[in-house]
């Protein structure tokens, strides 16, 4: 285990709980992350609010700066009329960045290292999106793919290539989270790795094996930036999904 | 505890996932009930976010909106209270002063007056003085107008005497000396 660096991803059954209608719904690694990433952030900011305080102590700052920085995120993005969305972006953002900050522990799973979470995750942006835009709208949401003032030729090119970035934004925006999250832990078990190999090579090993090391720091700092900056370019990303759900037209 | 057994179990998989050969994260078979778990796990996060935290820390950010302004609107009305004391002290200093202005002047008016009677009296008393004076001077030369008359004539009396040797009766000279324009 100790010098593969995918081994870090694999989903190991805790309790399992085979064959529930032909699924296997185990109690796995990733669920138990799951449900401290939820446990963690629901804690967090329950305990921390509990006071109520006027004057808010250093941790209710914090539980409100996240609040208010999400708030203010969506408000910019889609408006007063997106604050309906805010919970599910305020739960997203959260979601992300405490499953994020979670998988820094060394030998803790990462719950967005797995295309699927991040998928199912986007994929939920996008069926608000949808559902909430016709919803709304009605059939003046596919508007949206037809931007004003383009020449009537041109029109069935630029719905083509609108309907197709719209297709893939949920692509996108979960393979975003993904690899950034797997190509970091991977690149970061590798150069850890690097130094434990090279420092069985006696002396000169050792020596060595200081620049991985040093390169192991720097890209630990990297993936803390990289956890809270993928939550919030997911975050923003869904506020601007979001926004379109609100005025289709462009 | 949890994590160690975890780590455990995911060594065992690991040797086992090697025969697979699959890439964990694209492993179909973990999906469902990661599916299911997140699915359960980001449900009740959702709710409990909408239904508690939200209304939470928007009900505290609200009272503390609520109190700001609360408090911002009561400096508004101190502020105005303290304006409106200065006018106020402004506006009695303004009614001292003139009436202090008042009181200096009245003072002024009747220490002018009375100085000015005071003056009058004087003058008219100076006057009187005068006049009186003047009466005297007045008596004094007519008496001694008319002395000068008599003097004049016995003085031509004996002038004429010496001159010519003749007596000449005081009829005469006094004649003469009114039409010499006495």
């Amino acid at each position: 285990m100790a010098n593969d660096p995918i081994s870090q991803f694999q989903i190991s059954k805790i309790i399992p709980i085979e064959n529930v209608g032909g699924l296997d719904l185990s109690f796995t690694n990733s669920s138990l992350f799951m449900v401290a990433t939820v446990a963690v952030t629901s804690l967090f900011l329950y305990l921390t609010t509990a006071n109520r305080g006027l004057v808010p102590g250093r941790l209710q700052s914090l539980s409100e700066m996240s609040y208010e920085f999400v708030a203010s995120m969506l408000r910019d993005a889609a408006g007063t009329q997106g604050m309906r969305f805010f919970p599910l972006v305020f739960s997203l953002f959260m979601f992300v960045l405490i499953a994020n900050l979670i998988g820094m522990f060394p030998y803790f799973f990462t719950v967005t290292s797995s295309i699927i979470v991040t998928f199912a995750l986007a994929i939920l942006v996008i069926g608000t999106v949808v559902f909430y835009g016709f919803m709304k709208h009605g059939l003046k949401f596919l508007g949206l793919f037809v931007p004003e003032g383009v020449p009537g030729i041109l029109v069935p090119l630029v719905v083509a290539i609108e309907v197709i970035s719209f297709l893939s934004r949920p692509i996108s925006l979960s393979v975003r989270l993904f690899a950034n999250m797997l190509a970091g832990h991977i690149t970061l078990k590798v150069f850890a790795g690097f130094v434990v190999s090279l420092s069985t090579f006696g002396v000169l090993g050792i020596g060595g094996a200081i620049l991985p090391l040093l390169m192991a720091v720097a890209l630990t700092g990297l993936e803390f930036l990289v956890a809270f900056l993928q939550a919030y370019v997911f975050a923003v990303l869904t506020c601007m999904y979001l926004n379109d759900a609100l005025h289709p037209s462009h | 505890m949890f994590v160690t057994e975890a780590l455990a179990a995911s060594v065992e998989t690991a040797a086992n996932g090697a025969e697979g050969g699959a890439f964990p994260p694209f492993d179909s078979s973990t999906f469902a009930s990661q599916l299911f778990w997140l699915a359960l796990t980001f449900g009740f996060l959702y709710w409990f976010m909408s239904k508690v935290i939200v209304p939470r820390i928007g009900g505290i950010l609200e009272t503390r909106q609520d109190r700001i302004a609360q408090d911002i609107d009561r400096a508004h009305e101190l502020k105005s209270d303290a304006d409106e004391a200065i006018a106020a002290y402004e506006q009695e200093l303004a009614q001292a002063k003139a009436t202090a202005g008042e009181i200096g002047n009245k003072a002024r008016d009747a220490a002018k007056s009375a100085a000015e009677a005071e003056r009058q009296k004087i003058e008219a008393d100076l006057a009187g003085k005068l006049a009186e004076a003047e009466t005297r001077i007045a008596a004094v030369r007519d008496k001694a107008m008319a002395d000068v008359g008599s003097v004049a004539a016995e003085t031509t009396e004996l002038i004429v005497k010496k001159l010519i040797g003749e007596t000449v009766t005081r009829t005469e000279i006094d004649s003469a000396l009114k039409t010499a324009g006495n």
